[in-house]
């Protein structure tokens, strides 16, 4: 049996009164690739954020690794929607890298050698390590993006949150980043948050509909093999979804 | 050029001027890259109250000053913290109410006819060597906080939700990095007053942003920056009789205008 590293059972969120969350139950294993689709204001941000223990969960129970998520920091790796902020801010590719190391062991001043040798191992592993002393500014939406994937890796995650990574990228950028979360996934559990469904398709395994409520689809290889026209409409799939659910 | 230092107070100008340019150029690249620049003119304005206070009280003006900078930072720390969206109302009431409690307390203080615009507009010729001390011990301080907790300033000014996801504190090092400016900007207020104070905190790391790839890299260049202007300016002043302050923001902005004109002739030619 493979290992359980994400448990999400009953969960409800509510801001101030409303529900946004409702019994919500997900369960993901070693080496899943769960994307979340759904309409804006559906939930899916929220609980991103209660996965990542930004928000703290009143009703209901998340475990990473059979852990709560605030004891998992080191092995939860998060790539935020806007990566497009902050960009006249004078830092170096290596030194946004740095930054996804845990600060619990650090060293009296600086970066260690074994930090600095870790966050350059991830710039390679997305094909970035040329870009490791250019300005951050200076990058294309794509490989800042890749950069975002790097700082995210520097712990050696083994679960990896992405939320919306292709929201602002050209197409061909768009592909690589899948083809780049494809490999990935042979190492680690990965969640992605997106609107590209007809793309994320081709490499789920799971696919969640949230909207309030949470429909899990374990198998959706019989969607993926029959898009018409070569892509999926999202509106189709959203309904299909949908209708399940009611 | 070099006559014009031969009197002490003339000295205790460059070398106040040099020191207070080094602090600025820090904490004005710590201020620009956070967007704090509406905050640092807030604490500035409301450490007038406590120019007042310590005037009603017969205590040192920077320690009173110092005081009312601390909790207006802290204060101000609190409500970016909390209510992120209303923070600039916030702040535009701190300002005018430090201000106004400064107006008032040097109103209530007998017999005390209040030199204004050597607070407004700065007294770098009335440096004493005390201040100097001062000076150099804030600078120390700075140094120390920068050296130190230079990873986590970076972190949390960058991306403060990704610092608070690596478990940082992001509450703690945002309230810190707004304490350790507004010491700064209460000892740079001394050069060119708490009005020009704004200017001479960002014009130098403006330029500096352009010409420079890291955070540290930028608090040097606008440190650099920041002593060419205040050294010209100094001089400048002494020459034509002009208020010191002054003359250094107009030499900054000439500065900064000058650096954009080369610039865009260097991007032509390059083209």
């Amino acid at each position: 049996m493979s290992k359980k590293i994400l448990e999400i059972d009953n969960l409800t969120f509510d801001y101030d009164g409303t529900n946004v969350l409702e019994n919500i139950n997900l369960s993901l294993d070693e080496k899943d690739f769960l994307a979340i689709i759904g309409p804006n204001g559906g939930g899916k941000s929220t609980l991103l954020n209660l996965i990542l223990g930004i928000l703290e969960t009143k009703n209901g129970k998340i475990t990473i690794n059979n852990q709560d998520p605030s004891k998992q920091l080191s092995n939860i790796g998060y790539v935020p929607q806007n990566t497009n902020i902050n960009t006249s801010f004078p830092i170096k590719v290596i030194e946004v890298v740095l930054m996804g190391h845990i600060s619990d062991k650090k060293p009296l001043f600086g970066y260690s050698d074994a930090e600095k040798a870790c966050a350059l191992g991830a710039l390679t592993q997305v094909g970035m390590e040329q870009f490791a002393n250019a300005k951050i500014g200076s990058l294309s939406g794509g490989q800042r993006q890749r950069v975002m994937i790097a700082r995210a890796l520097c712990n050696h995650p083994t679960l990896l949150l992405l939320d919306e990574p292709t929201a602002s990228i050209d197409v061909d950028g768009q592909r690589k980043i899948y083809e780049l979360l494809k490999d990935l996934n042979k190492l680690m559990t990965i969640i992605v948050v997106s609107h590209d469904i007809s793309v994320t398709l081709n490499y789920a395994n799971k696919v969640a509909y949230i909207n309030k409520f949470l429909t899990l689809h374990n198998n959706i290889s019989r969607f993926s093999t029959t898009p018409q026209n070569g892509h999926f409409c999202e509106v189709e799939l959203m309904q299909m979804f949908r209708n399940k659910n009611v | 050029m070099f006559e014009i230092f031969t009197t002490d107070f003339m000295q205790n100008a460059l070398i106040a001027g040099i020191i207070v340019s080094l602090i600025s150029g820090i904490i004005g690249s710590l201020i620009v890259v956070n967007r704090m620049v509406f905050l640092a003119g807030g604490i500035a304005h409301t450490s007038y109250g406590g120019i007042g206070f310590a005037i009603f009280l017969g205590l040192p003006i920077f320690l009173g000053a110092s005081i009312f900078a601390i909790i207006a930072s802290i204060l101000m720390s609190f409500l970016a913290l909390k209510y992120k969206d209303r923070v600039d109302t916030f702040i535009g009431l701190i300002w005018a109410t430090g201000m106004a409690i400064g107006v008032i307390l040097i109103d209530l203080t007998p017999g005390y006819n209040v030199d204004l615009m050597s607070y407004l507009f700065g007294s770098i010729l009335a440096v004493e060597t005390g201040d100097i001390y001062t000076m150099f011990s804030i600078l120390i301080v700075i140094l120390v906080f920068i050296v130190f907790g230079y990873r986590n300033i970076l972190a949390v000014s960058y991306d403060s939700q990704y610092a608070h996801i690596r478990g940082i504190n992001v509450g703690l090092f945002y309230t810190l990095i707004l304490v350790i400016s507004s010491i700064g900007i209460v000892i740079t207020m001394k050069v060119v007053g708490l009005i020009l104070v704004i200017a001479m905190l960002t014009i130098p790391v403006f330029i500096a942003e352009k010409i420079s790839n890291s955070l540290i890299w930028m608090m040097i260049a606008s440190g650099l920056i920041s002593t060419l202007f205040t050294i010209t300016g100094l001089v400048v002043s002494y020459y034509y009789n002009f208020t010191t302050g002054a003359t250094i923001i107009l030499v900054s902005v000439a500065g900064m205008i000058l650096f954009l004109g080369v610039q865009k002739i260097y991007s032509i030619v390059k083209k």
